[in-house]
């Protein structure tokens, strides 16, 4: 199956064709993917090199200029490492940009920590004004990245080499309701939906499916749990485990309720292995899901 | 009926109009390292409007080094970009004239600047963004400053544009000699290796300014060190102690 950053290239060389406003800069990650791209736009696929604090400098004087920039490369050396020229060259100069990440918590787990970003999209909340989708499926993030690429905003898209079998109609910026139930709400992020759809087969809850994370579609979570039994509410997420609670507690403010929240543990595991080996030594795969969300719903 | 001209503000006028921040009358220009380089900029080399201040043609001078930004405001106060009436502001919580300037509160000003190390990929950034939209006339200046050029992120912009011959880009670095650990063998050749043109004038000269900004430079990125006093800092060198 075509992967969600094959996608990503090949709808990126299209639009590049037909928008002269967008522009790409690359840090040598997936350049050679984009040389057919390059070669048509010399002046619209830029490649700085290793260099990824002027991966983001320049992406953001590019949008000073006028341009949309696309910049992409490993989460780890996309927000992680040139965080300040995040915060600065696009948040505190109010440039727009999108960065598009591949790789994720763990597709990289053979290459240990340093190829590991699972706190990357917890670092960016700390910013205003950022627009965070975490797709599910190639379809998903080629939806996504022509909206992102439309707009004038802040957008980090994140990709994953896991991914949902079948693509979801997703709108951006709102949960969708997979299903309902009474015993409590899912919100599954992205690639969790497979797995926890897996997990809870059995069980009586409402699954919220989100592609969007930032802004935080609080309306649909209010209305899901409004119309459940019970208002405990599970997150499921790709990345660090707990990113979205302060999200789900501000929306349902006046709600008492409790929050679980799964994600990539915080401690350095020092294992290498298969993503599904980090699944579920992280307890997220479809197993461990269900034992933890039927463990924690009463 | 009588029209207003604007008054019509002179190098010797800069003088009292950063004296209007400072409160300090004795604020003189040899006291600000960047103040003659900006003066030249501003009055003889850039094509900038305060009528038109996002003008796509325009130059763009991104002030990096947005330490001390005195002399800039008063520049761009005599340019027309500032009413003289925000200085006695300065620094106040109602003031879009901070210690540190912002763009998205002055309007002519490019970038908000303070943490070292971000004029020059920006202004990277920026050149490749007039390229890439055919806009081949408009330059792009940044001003930096030697202890400035510490920050690692710098390296990697002078490396890049130098590799991409990216000639619309120009910086300016004003040395003060003020980096703790100096730069063996000058701050020239930093540029130059970098296969940039760099001219290394006096920085209180404004015709030699004016000749190092606007020297022909085909194909490559333009470097000007505009050297200065030293800065009188017990931090400005390391110090070894001497019995």
């Amino acid at each position: 199956m075509e992967t969600m950053r094959e996608r990503f290239i090949a709808t990126t060389a299209e639009l590049l064709d037909h928008d002269p406003r967008l522009a790409v800069v690359l840090a040598d990650i997936s350049a050679d993917q984009f040389g057919g791209a390059a070669a048509r736009h010399p002046g619209r696929v830029i490649n700085v090199g290793i260099r990824e604090q002027l991966l983001i400098g320049a992406a953001a004087g590019l949008a000073l200029a006028g341009l949309r920039p696309i910049a992409h490369t490993f989460p780890s050396f996309l927000i992680e490492r040139p965080f300040e020229q995040i915060k600065l060259d696009l948040g505190h100069q109010d440039a727009g940009a999108v960065l598009v990440s591949s790789g994720a918590s763990y597709d990289m787990s053979s290459m240990g920590r340093t190829h590991q970003a699972p706190g990357d999209v917890a670092l960016l909340d700390t910013l205003d004004g950022w627009t965070i989708h975490v797709p599910g499926h190639p379809d998903e993030a080629e939806k996504l990245l022509r909206h992102a690429s439309a707009s004038d905003g802040r957008v980090y898209l994140r990709l994953s080499g896991e991914s949902n079998p079948e693509p979801h109609a997703v709108t951006p910026g709102r949960f969708e309701v997979v299903r309902a139930g009474q015993a409590g709400t899912v919100i599954a992020v992205g690639p969790m939906l497979q797995p926890v759809l897996n997990a809870v087969t059995d069980l009586d809850v409402t699954v919220l499916y989100a592609v969007t994370v930032r802004p935080f579609d609080a309306g649909t979570l209010r209305q899901a749990v409004g119309a459940s039994a019970s208002t405990d509410v599970v997150l499921a997420e790709p990345y660090l485990a707990g990113t979205s609670n302060r999200e789900v507690d501000e929306a349902l403010l006046d709600v008492p309720h409790r929050v679980l929240g799964l994600g990539v543990g915080r401690a350095e595991l020092r294992r290498y292995g298969t993503p599904a080996d980090h699944a579920a030594a992280h307890g997220l795969d479809a197993a461990s899901l269900r034992k933890r969300i039927s463990g924690f719903l009463r | 009926m009588t029209i207003t001209q604007p008054p019509q503000y002179k190098f010797a006028d800069l003088e009292p109009v950063m004296a209007l921040m400072t409160g300090d009358e004795k604020h003189g220009p040899a006291a600000t390292s960047t103040l003659d380089v900006l003066w030249v900029l501003y009055d003889r080399v850039l094509n900038v409007d305060p009528g038109d201040p996002q003008a796509p043609g325009r130059d763009r001078f991104l002030l990096s080094k947005g330490h001390g930004p005195m002399a800039y405001y008063a520049v761009l106060t005599a340019k027309g970009f500032i009413e003289p009436e925000l200085l006695p502001g300065f620094g106040s919580f109602d003031s879009p004239l901070g210690h540190h300037p912002d763009r998205v509160l002055l309007p002519g000003v490019e970038i908000g600047s303070g943490s070292l190390g971000h004029g020059l990929g920006l202004a990277v950034g920026t050149a490749l963004g007039l390229r890439a939209q055919g806009l081949d006339h408009p330059r792009v200046f940044t001003l930096l400053g030697d202890a400035e050029l510490d920050e690692g992120s710098n390296h990697e912009a002078i490396a890049f544009a130098g590799a991409i011959g990216l000639d619309n880009l120009h910086a300016v670095v004003i040395d003060n000699a003020s980096a703790t650990h100096g730069w063996s063998g000058g701050i020239a050749t930093r540029f130059e290796r970098e296969g940039w043109s760099v001219l290394t004038v006096d920085g209180r000269d404004h015709d030699a300014l004016e000749a190092a900004f606007t020297a022909p430079h085909q194909g490559r990125p333009h470097a000007v060190v505009a050297v200065v006093e030293p800065k009188n800092s017990m931090f400005s060198r390391p110090r070894i102690s001497a019995r």
